[in-house]
């Protein structure tokens, strides 16, 4: 199990994040990102409405939100994958907005993708010493000449060789990343992700996926994180891995934040419900999406459970 | 009867040819392009043209020494590069494709046209370009201007000569930089580009500047096979038509597209296998085995068989021969 496991085998949760409240844009205690007034419109339709969002450095934050949410917009906003309409934000209050992806990811703030990227036909150990950051033999002139980074590449072959370990890959450091499994090709993104030394990682949808043998060691992968000082937020559909292993977590609906609080909380807030249910579930449920029934209706019954012990 | 020794000894003649050097280092300029970083240019003709004309026009227009003429076709080249790199490379693979090989066009019919001709010489192209780089001929130290010299098929004289070794210790030279560069991290972010970009955007590389480089490289060995090729010819434009860049494809895809030393044997083999079909039909027709074909049919012919041995290869053994067989289990 992970180090970050408490007594019962549960991970042990950050509190007392938030100042005042909690509500849709509430301030944290020590933010490390700082949202203001963020859109983003794709035609006539706004996929991305943000006033005011605040993230926790040093949590787990945990995006979620019904399909069309906005989340994965946001995300790549966040990223400088995509550029906002309007909008400001700070990273470690340094204002990063509209800044290219590369330079974003060089200032600490490290991404994985929906659909992994795992890049195919390098070597799994080559996928991951591209992740270190910093590297003098990427540079052209630099490259033709070996002994300026020679020794620079061995303590960065070391670096990978070690976090390939912790994510029990190593024995594959030869083979093509294109060999993996899926759920190995997302440890190997996340491991990349490790190399660059990130202050904040983001985890677009780190289950989907995943075979479940496989979800219990990402768990614990993504808690390690948390318990060697990095923040994380993450977009996740699974409410179970929500709720077990995030700090805080961030609910969207139709581009705007509509709920803000810790899992057990927000899960009861009525614009949660109304957001994945609709504002008149209590009127007509005929046309319910029965997926989304059945993940509310397993939280209930799991905080059910989760109090009775 | 066929004289299969003069068949033999012409194909074998290519083996050394500055041609073949010539195609051989324009491939390698493809194999940074396409093979490692994924762009697909279709002009690499356009990057050999401006290195030729380059090359030429600096001599006889601006009556400049080798170096400076050499240097003129290589930042020809460069700016080349960088005017189709700069809108492009921003944008899907695709588009560098159709612009590269619409920008190609354009120079080819820029130096055909008679506006320029004092210049460019027009359709019928330039000459006379080749003295200073005759004067530079270190064979001629210890041989006579004519005299023959080599052995079997190999028997030139020395500015043949000076042309091959010239010509050959370029693309010696240019291997070796592609294998130091392959091998190091910027390679291996190169690499990373080719198969997803966004990835290697994520991990803090500026993607854009790399792709750039990598076009620029690959553009300069174009502008050098230009020059290459036309020491021992003239420049003509006709010479650079589209075609030129599939001849080029076609050496890469048979030699392996992510190696150095494929584009290389690829050029030797095509040219081989070219000179060895063209001269057996010839020959076939004249002594009557091929009776349902004239003369002008038969120069034809040996593009067909060429195609036809590429696209066995390419099925057969779509790595290319000097490609890894592993990469290719993962083809999607």
């Amino acid at each position: 199990m992970s180090s970050s496991a408490g007594a019962q085998g549960a991970p042990i949760k950050s509190t007392g994040l938030h100042i005042g409240e909690p509500a849709p844009g509430v301030k944290k205690v020590d933010p490390i990102i700082v949202a203001d007034n963020i859109t983003r419109t794709f035609g006539g339709l706004t996929a991305v409405q943000v006033e005011h969002l605040e993230i926790p450095r040093g949590a787990i934050t945990a995006l979620i939100g019904p399909n069309g949410a906005g989340k994965t917009t946001l995300f790549n906003l966040l990223t400088g994958f995509d550029k906002p309409d309007t909008g400001e934000w700070t990273f470690d209050g340094q204002g990063i907005s509209g800044i290219p992806a590369f330079k974003v990811a060089r200032k600490g703030q490290v991404r994985t993708f929906q659909l992994t990227k795992a890049l195919g036909l390098l070597t799994v150990l080559d996928n991951m010493k591209l992740g270190a950051k910093g590297q003098s033999g990427e540079s052209l002139a630099r490259a033709l000449f070996p002994w300026f980074w020679r020794k620079e590449e061995q303590a960065i072959e070391e670096r990978a060789i070690e976090l390939l370990t912790r994510f029990k890959l190593d024995a594959k450091k030869d083979d093509y990343a294109a060999s993996l499994s899926g759920g190995q090709r997302k440890l190997l993104e996340m491991a990349r992700a490790l190399m660059s030394e990130p202050s904040l990682v983001m985890l677009d949808e780190p289950m989907a996926g995943v075979n479940p043998a496989l979800t219990q060691s990402l768990l614990d992968h993504i808690l390690d994180l948390k318990t060697q000082g990095m923040t994380v937020l993450f977009v996740e559909h699974d409410m179970h891995m929500v709720r077990h292993i995030a700090d805080w977590v961030v609910v969207m609906a139709e581009g705007r934040v509509v709920a803000e609080g810790d899992p057990h909380e927000v899960m009861a807030n009525p614009a949660v419900i109304d957001a994945y249910l609709g504002s008149h579930h209590d009127e007509d449920l005929g046309n319910l999406d029965t997926g989304v029934m059945t993940a509310i209706k397993e939280l209930a019954d799991d905080d059910a459970d989760e109090r009775k012990e | 009867m066929i004289d299969w020794i003069l068949l033999f000894s012409n194909a074998a003649q290519e083996i050394i040819s500055p041609t073949t050097a010539a195609y051989a280092l324009a491939a390698l300029g493809l194999a940074i392009h396409f093979g490692f970083t994924g762009l697909l240019n279709f002009g690499q003709a356009g990057f050999m043209m401006l290195g030729a004309y380059g090359f030429a026009i600096a001599t006889l227009t601006f009556g400049w020494p080798v170096w400076a003429a050499i240097l003129t076709g290589v930042v020809a080249s460069i700016v080349f590069a960088l005017i189709l790199g700069i809108p492009t490379l921003r944008l899907r693979a695709d588009y560098l494709a159709i612009v590269t090989i619409a920008a190609a066009e354009i120079v080819r019919l820029l130096f055909t046209t008679n506006t320029f001709e004092p210049v460019t010489g027009s359709a019928n192209g330039l000459q006379g370009y080749k003295g200073g780089f005759e004067a530079l001929n270190p064979l001629l130290l210890f041989f006579g201007e004519n005299d023959l010299i080599g052995f079997g098929p190999w028997v030139y004289n020395p500015y043949d000569w000076w042309v091959r070794i010239f010509g050959w210790s370029l693309v010696a030279l240019a291997a070796f930089i592609t294998w130091r560069l392959f091998k190091s991290p910027w390679g291996r972010v190169i690499k990373g580009i080719r198969e997803d970009e966004d990835a290697v955007r994520a991990l803090g590389k500026n993607v854009y500047f790399y792709k750039m480089q990598s076009l620029v490289i690959g553009g300069v060995f174009g502008a050098l096979a230009g020059m290459i090729f036309i020491l021992p010819r003239a420049v003509v434009p006709s010479n650079y038509q589209t075609s030129l860049t599939f001849f080029i494809y076609a050496i890469l895809l048979l030699g392996g597209a992510a190696t150095v030393f494929g584009p290389i044997i690829g050029s030797v083999i095509f040219w081989v296998l070219l000179s060895f079909f063209s001269g057996f039909i010839a020959r076939a027709v004249e002594v009557g085995w091929l009776p349902f074909l004239s003369n002008v049919q038969a120069g034809q012919l040996r593009f067909i068989l060429v195609g036809v041995a590429i696209m066995v290869i390419v099925i057969y053994r779509p790595q290319g021969i000097f490609g890894n067989r592993k990469e290719l289990a993962f083809v999607k």
